[in-house]
């Protein structure tokens, strides 16, 4: 530690406090510890939080969650809310803002394959697995942290603009919501796993976010892809945001669509560790 | 200790690494060397297990890499310079390293003092130059104070001062018993570095022996000879005066003889009863360079041709002489590594065989000439007549002897 300043020139053998004797085999004096997942998750969360790319795909969903809600909270008045809850303008803000999960989800691991840097992590954690999963741990947290205090923020903000007009509960939207957005984000990383490109990866990603909400369109023309094209509308990703913000009140809670994303991501990240320990880097 | 047994890896039906067998063993440098597109990276990539071997298997300390309990606390390296996320400050890249293998923070600020980065520290690394990412890639493979050490061209862009901080920072990593394997282009800074080496080529095992016993065993030390450029008779007449007395004689390029097979002395005597004039007689000790090509001539992917320029060229007014094209070494000879002679061009002395007059490069180029001289002195053995005549055919003559001639007389007449 105290060595840095007469290392300047580099000419000697570098740092003589941690060496010991010669001899036929060395050994550090560092103590070594035996890694766990606690390490790679402390080491996540230092990595994603040192590059810009986090600032701002996360500073971008606040400002569209939150300045959508709050611009369409203020353009609705109070009999707006009688049988939807509070955090409805928020849900704006989150059809658009979910891409930006979606870019951070890919870019968490894909970055790594695009720089190179995976094989330095990868050497210094050859269990590989147990630097997939502090990434998908560290980015849900995040992820879900970050949805949630937008969502609830508007939230608040519209109670307190609309205070009394509706009796919903709307703390449970707030949760499911979060919870959608994020688990599209982790279903993004584990994409961009298996995908190891970033722009392949978001092109994907929002090809199966996207696709579905138009696709439909063009299927109800024939007879026999009726009831795909209703399934497709019924389950895509800004509709199942829609139904948990009880916009479509009649059909469900958007309990089912939230229980289909949580199968398709389950399916992608048990794809990506299998490819993972498989794969050259 | 790292063993590497049977080492194959297969990209589709293409073959880069095929029954690599070595070891590396601790308590001193050693090398890796092969032609591009040889396996080294390959090779180094299996030990670092992010490549899954076809066959065989390579273990570091008798584990496979992918098994060793805290990995960079026993292995550290360094395979590219830009394995980095460019975005990132350098010390958030080794505090996220030190973090996964559970290394305190403050041996971050260490490592850092210890490549020189410190002032750096704070700045993202897409700004570094390649010398920089060099310095901190050999920054994370310090960073587990680990018993292997690998590193993958480490020298790549660093300025002369870096190559030997790096050069002093091996041997004294090595000194320390740890160990160290290093690959490089650069035979010279091999020569002074390594104590070992493992060579292959197109993926095989071609030498693996210390670098004294590689450079005596894949490499004939040869003379090189120089008949009067005036008399190709006398030329022809030594050759086979050579051939005769058992030696070898390959011509080279610009006139002179490489002589294999025969002590110097002999030569000068054979020349003697040949009654043969010789301007040179030279010792040539062969480097590590001249060794290692030697042996991967057959081994090399990746061979440059001569840039014909077919098709582009103007045709060349009539009677008019075509520039002279510069031999390179190696090239135009398959099967034969030529080294470039003494001096640019072969000429052993500053003869003014057709260069321009005295020009700038005239006169220094006398004092220049006389380092040859000394093996050219014994190696006379007819009391002939001074090399005044030698000049004497030549068009630029007139102008030399002011220079020249004066100069190349001396140590003539102290024969």
């Amino acid at each position: 530690m105290s060595t840095p300043q007469p290392q300047t020139h580099q000419q000697a053998a570098p740092a003589p406090n941690w060496q010991s004797a010669p001899g036929t085999s060395y050994t550090s004096p560092i103590p070594i510890t035996r890694t766990h997942l606690g390490h790679a998750l402390t080491s996540e969360w230092t990595k994603i939080k040192s590059v810009r790319s986090t600032m701002w795909t996360l500073g971008v969903f606040l400002l569209l969650v939150v300045g959508i809600g709050l611009l369409v909270a203020a353009n609705t008045d109070s009999n707006d809310y009688a049988d939807v809850p509070y955090t409805i303008p928020a849900f704006f803000g989150l059809i658009l803002g979910q891409i930006c999960l979606i870019t951070l989800g890919v870019l968490v691991v894909s970055s790594e394959y695009g720089t190179g840097m995976i094989r330095t992590t990868f050497t210094a954690s050859p269990q590989r697995h147990r630097v997939l999963t502090a990434k998908l741990l560290i980015f849900f947290v995040v992820a879900f942290v970050v949805s949630a205090f937008a969502i609830g923020f508007v939230g608040l903000i519209t109670s307190g603009m609309h205070g009394g007009a509706s009796d919903n509960k709307w703390g449970g939207t707030v949760l499911m919501g979060a919870l959608y957005v994020s688990l599209l984000g982790v279903l993004a990383l584990a994409v961009g796993s298996m995908l190891r490109h970033s722009a392949g990866a978001i092109t994907a990603m929002l090809g199966l976010v996207l696709v579905p909400a138009i696709l439909p369109a063009f299927l109800m023309m024939s007879e026999s892809l009726r009831t795909l094209g209703e399934k497709m509308t019924e389950y895509n990703a800004p509709n199942a945001l829609a139904k948990i913000f009880e916009l479509d009140s009649e059909n469900g809670g958007g309990g089912s669509q939230l229980v289909l994303l949580v199968g398709v991501t389950a399916a992608a990240i048990a794809g990506a560790y299998a490819l993972l320990e498989r794969r050259d880097v | 200790m790292i063993e590497a047994v049977g080492l194959t890896k297969r990209y589709g039906d293409k073959t880069a690494v095929y029954n690599l067998s070595f070891q590396v063993r601790p308590g001193s440098v050693t090398g890796f060397l092969g032609p591009n597109g040889s396996g080294k990276s390959t090779t180094m990539r299996m030990i670092l297990g992010l490549d899954n071997p076809s066959a065989g298997q390579v273990t570091i300390g008798g584990y496979p890499y992918r098994r060793l309990p805290n990995a960079p606390r026993q292995v550290g390296a360094l395979l590219d310079a830009k394995a980095v996320h460019g975005g990132r400050h350098a010390r958030n890249h080794l505090l996220c390293l030190a973090q996964l293998s559970g290394i305190p923070a403050r041996r971050v600020d260490e490592v850092l003092g210890v490549v020189g980065l410190q002032d750096v520290a704070k700045k993202r690394s897409k700004g570094f130059s390649l010398g920089m990412g060099q310095r901190l890639g050999i920054a994370a493979a310090l960073l587990g104070d680990p018993q292997v050490l690998l590193f993958d061209e480490p020298v790549n862009g660093l300025d002369p001062e870096g190559i030997l901080w790096v050069r002093n920072l091996m041997k004294s990593l090595a000194a320390e018993g740890r160990t160290v394997f290093v690959s490089s282009h650069l035979m010279s800074e091999m020569a002074v570095t390594a104590d070992h080496l493992i060579v292959i080529g197109r993926g095989q095992l071609l030498a693996d022996m210390s670098v004294r016993d590689f450079i005596s065993h894949n490499s004939a030390d040869f003379a090189r000879v120089r008949t009067p450029g005036t008399d190709p008779a006398q030329r022809e007449k030594l050759t086979a005066a050579l051939t005769e007395a058992g030696g070898q004689v390959l011509p080279e390029q610009d006139g002179g003889l490489r002589v294999t097979g025969l002590p110097l002395p002999r030569i000068s005597d054979l020349a003697h009863e040949a009654d043969v004039r010789l301007w040179e007689l030279s010792p040539h000790q062969a480097s590590l360079e001249e060794a290692y090509m030697r042996m991967t001539q057959g081994a090399v992917d990746y061979r440059s041709t001569t840039d014909q320029r077919a098709g582009l060229q103007q045709q060349l007014p009539p009677g008019a002489v075509p520039p002279p094209q510069m031999p390179v070494p190696g090239q135009g000879q398959p099967g034969w590594y030529a080294p470039p002679s003494p001096q640019h061009g072969g000429q052993p002395f500053a003869m003014p065989q057709g260069q321009p007059p005295a020009g700038p490069y005239g006169a220094p180029g006398v004092p220049g000439a006389g380092v040859p001289n000394p093996y050219a002195q014994p190696a006379q053995p007819a009391p002939a007549q001074p090399a005044q005549p030698a000049p004497a055919p030549s068009p630029a003559a007139s102008a030399q002897p002011s220079s020249a001639a004066p100069d190349l007389t001396k140590p003539e007449d102290a024969r």
